[in-house]
């Protein structure tokens, strides 16, 4: 028996934090911070890493995760400011600079992802709040003779009897008390603020007028641009290029060659651009140029019939399978896929003889750190990175080996110059990090009820994990978990006596890191569509059939009788409509989504209406837990409908929008969301919901229509016979 | 040196007369709100009004402002950025925002256009700008709720 496959998110999560040395609860200041404020430190409180509250009665909040979208610049302010007692509209918030005090809790470095950033931080944000009102109450009670227990908070005052006074007259004798090492919080009865509905998001007003920062913004007086020739394969060598016609380009100042390709350096993005295209690079591929999409579904094909590692292996599922009374065999094939965030990669670098400053929107500061210092050869608390807004990641600012700073690092030493390299469309869909493709094939044997009782399953796709910072646990025994995510743990695989979960990876040249929702972004399809093909092979309803094999799950089992609730499940639809669904764990949350679709003779695809219902412990902002779950459900439809990175002769055939399509308006359906009220602890939200979208559709359009899609992207039903 | 007018302020600027707008506000006179999604008239990040005509900064080159006036998310006036700016809010639309300055620029083309706007007009005007992060329920309720509060404000 070998069971060596049995880790969820969740463990993942515990392991991490073993091999990383477990909960880190840093209430240092750093150094950085108190050399920036140093000429106003007698009007500044600074009780920990997280914040300050100024004379002027501000309250600054230090978030030491990264603000993409997911809405962690409101959240985490939330936890302070519930703990502080703050003044909500005094807030202002800031990304921390890279630093040891702001290391994630479970990850041990600086690092925003795996939709981790609420649930890492729930108990060190409300402390660090509940610190900083531990001594503005001592401070003030002190000034009063009273006992701190006669005084209480509100809204950025302490009070006792009919004396108050404003947290920013108290912060010069706070700042002279000792810090406590512990202090108590609030009981979650007294919430003014974590959980409430009303709380608007804190970044919204500068994102509308324009205000707000992304890496893209930056300009330094000096500064170059950069756009790189480069190709999304390694391995890859370039054999010619046309010199004189780029620094032909008026504005182009200098050309220089680095690790991943040419950098053509300029005055502006224009001139950089021009120059760019006039170099007419060619490659030399090497291996990658066998890379063919059109033969990439027989390779994964060939590779499943060979067999992989065993991921899980008990009982006999062979013999098993011979004796179910019904049988399925399936395989479901999803392409590569490129994470195309709203703001192209771009990533500015000042760099000189004794520190390097990097502007950029990155999830992994302390491995920018590293790739940095490992590059110029200065100490890593010589490299300082200044975070800005990102817009949009989907983990493509999430990636192993920081390629974006990395190569903006290594133009500058090259040149000496100070340089912002900017990515085009065309290098962010072409410049790789892809999500893998995955090929999943099952052939699976129900009992008599239909409950699953044997489970042959080969998974193909490369590894992310494998080479990253979490290989030693995310890889085990040479499966990498995540490329099975949440199948072989799912309640109703996991206690089946007999099965063989088999994983075959292959170290193909592609480029492929990080994608929204990781393994999960493939694996919630594959399974959800088998479930539903398991439901008709048995003759059930795809919402009673779930009903029984959750039965040991009460939280996903929740949602799904929440969604099949609110969506009408049952009632009967207008003719040509169907409905879909699909109920996963996800990053330690429940989803369950319902899609409503129709299909029109030419087969495109409308989704009408989704219901999700989603149970992620404790809500802390619920109207952000909404709006993620609709931006999921919408970056889930668009996957589902358009997106496919392919190659040819190794070169990747998608450039832009016009031919990489990002979901429009008119074709966004109505979502509802219901949140499931709980008091467990918070789960993750932004990847959470994203993974339900494809099957639900699929499953959707084979309750309209009959036809069951195991390929995506779906484009268009074929609508002709089957 | 080419002559412009940006937001009611002239300026002049030495640029090859093929920059593209877009380049030119944000790089040469620091106007950032306007955005770099796509270069290639497909995503709407950098919808500016050209004598009140909603373009596509990235594709259009500078000489063809000569003689006109630009507007950015940084000017728009009052009557369009009010009511849509207090609808987004309420709301709460953005999520990365890095879209969002170019949605409101859009919107703003259909609000003044069209005081009572239906879900197809909203598709018609809207379809051309992405929001990668998916915050188009949201922004269809802002612009109806735009259109209300700039209804009864007239
Ligand atoms: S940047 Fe101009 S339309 Fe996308
Ligand atoms: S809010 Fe992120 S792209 Fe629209």
């Amino acid at each position: 028996m070998k069971q060596s496959g049995s880790i969820s998110r969740r463990q993942f999560i515990r392991s991490t934090a073993l091999t990383t040395g477990g909960l880190i609860i840093a209430f240092r200041v750093p150094a950085g911070i108190r050399k920036i404020t140093a000429l106003t430190e007698s009007n500044l409180f600074m009780p920990n890493a997280f914040l300050r509250i100024g004379a002027d009665d501000s309250v600054k909040i230090l978030l030491s995760h990264c603000e993409m979208g997911q809405g962690i610049w409101t959240s985490l302010s939330m936890l302070i400011a519930e703990e502080l007692d703050a003044d909500w509209h005094k807030l202002q918030v800031e990304h921390a600079p890279a630093d040891t005090a702001y290391y994630h809790t479970i990850y041990a470095t600086q690092r925003t992802g795996g939709s981790s950033s609420l649930y890492s931080e729930f108990e060190r944000y409300r402390k660090a709040g509940a610190t900083a009102r531990y001594l503005l109450v001592q401070a003030a009670a002190n000034r009063w003779k009273v006992n701190s227990n006669e005084c209480r908070t509100e809204n950025g005052y302490v009070i006792s009897g009919d004396k108050n006074v404003r947290y920013g007259e108290l912060v010069q004798e706070a700042s002279a008390l000792p810090v406590p090492a512990d202090v108590p919080l609030k009981d979650p009865a007294n919430w003014k603020i974590i959980g409430k509905q009303k709380i608007k998001k804190l970044d919204s007003p500068e994102k509308i007028n324009g205000k707000a920062v992304f890496g893209m913004d930056i300009q330094i007086a000096g500064m170059l641009t950069a756009i790189v020739s480069r190709v999304p394969v390694s391995g890859a060598s370039i054999t010619k290029y046309d010199e004189a016609a780029a620094m032909a380009v008026p504005g182009v100042r200098q050309l220089v060659k680095i690790p991943t390709g040419i950098a053509v350096l300029a005055d502006d993005f224009w001139a950089a651009k021009k120059g760019r295209d006039a170099l007419k690079v060619q490659w030399d591929l090497g291996e990658a140029s066998h890379i063919n999409s059109d033969s990439l579904l027989t390779e994964l094909r060939a590779r499943a019939d060979k067999g992989g590692i065993a991921a899980t292996d008990v009982g006999n599922p062979e013999e098993m399978f011979a004796k179910s009374k019904y049988k399925l065999e399936t395989e479901y094939y999803q392409p590569f896929l490129a994470q195309a965030p709203m703001e192209p990669l771009n990533c500015t670098v000042q760099l000189s003889a004794d520190k390097c400053e990097i502007w950029t929107g990155t999830q992994t500061q302390t491995d920018d750190q590293r790739a940095a210092s490992q590059i110029t050869g200065l100490p890593i608390n010589k490299v300082f990175i200044h975070t800005c807004f990102l817009g949009g990641s989907f983990g493509r600012r999430n990636i192993t080996r920081s390629d974006f700073v990395r190569e903006a690092v290594e133009i500058a030493k090259a040149t000496g110059k100070v340089v912002k390299t900017v990515w085009t469309r065309e290098d962010d869909i072409q410049g790789g990090m892809y999500r893998p493709a995955f090929l999943h094939r099952f052939k699976v044997g129900l009992d008599a009820n239909g409950m699953p009782v044997s489970w042959n399953q080969i998974s193909v796709g490369q590894s992310v994990m494998t080479g990253g910072p979490f290989e030693k646990v995310a890889v085990i025994n040479g499966v990498d978990m995540f490329s099975i995510e949440g199948m072989h743990t799912a309640p109703f695989v996991k206690n089946i006596k007999d099965q063989k979960i088999e994983l075959n990876t292959p170290t193909w040249p592609v480029l492929i890191d990080n994608w929204r929702a990781v393994g999960l972004s493939h694996t919630i399809f594959a399974m959800e569509s088998l479930i539903n093909e398991m439901a008709h092979a048995v003759k059930k309803d795809p919402v009673d059939y779930r009903r029984m094999l959750y039965k040991d799950a009460p939280r996903l089992l929740g949602v799904l009788n929440l969604a099949a609730e609110k969506s009408n499940w049952g009632t009967p639809l207008p003719k040509g409509r169907g409905k879909g669904i699909a109920a996963y764990e996800a990053v330690a949350s429940y989803v369950a989504l319902v899609a409503e679709v129709s299909v029109s003779k030419d087969g495109s695809v409308k989704v009408h209406k989704v219901t999700c219902a989603v149970d992620c412990g404790l809500a802390v902002h619920p109207d952000g837990v909404v709006a993620q779950m609709e931006g999921s459900i919408g970056y889930g439809l668009s996957t589902a409908l358009y997106s496919e990175i392919t190659f040819k002769n190794g070169y990747v055939q998608q450039k832009n929008f016009y031919n990489y399509p990002i979901l429009r308006i008119h074709e966004m359906p109505e979502v509802n969301t219901f949140i499931v009220p709980s008091n467990e602890k918070p789960g993750g939200i932004g990847e959470a919901s994203v993974g339900q979208m494809m099957p639900a559709v699929t499953n959707a359009i084979f309750a309209a229509t009959g036809k069951r899609i195991r390929n995506l992207p779906i484009k268009k039903v074929n609508t002709g016979t089957a | 040196m080419i002559q412009l007018k940006v937001n009611g302020k002239q300026y002049e600027v030495d640029v090859p007369p093929d920059m593209p707008i877009l380049w030119v506000i944000r790089e040469k006179l620091g106007l950032t709100g306007t955005k770099f999604g796509c270069g290639a008239a497909q995503c709407g990040a950098c919808t500016v009004h050209l004598d009140g005509q909603g373009i596509r900064s990235c594709i259009s080159p500078v000489s063809r402002a000569i003689g006109k006036e630009i507007v950015t998310i940084e000017g728009l006036q009052a009557s369009l950025s009010k009511p849509l700016m207090d609808a987004w809010l309420e709301i709460d639309v953005p999520q990365c925002g890095y879209c969002q300055t170019g949605q409101i620029m859009a919107a703003a083309i259909l609000l003044r256009e069209n005081n009572h706007p239906s879900d197809e007009d909203i598709d018609n005007a809207m379809s051309g700008n992405i929001c990668r992060c998916g915050t188009y329920q949201r922004i269809r309720k802002a612009i109806h709720l735009a259109a209300d509060i700039k209804r009864s404000a007239t």
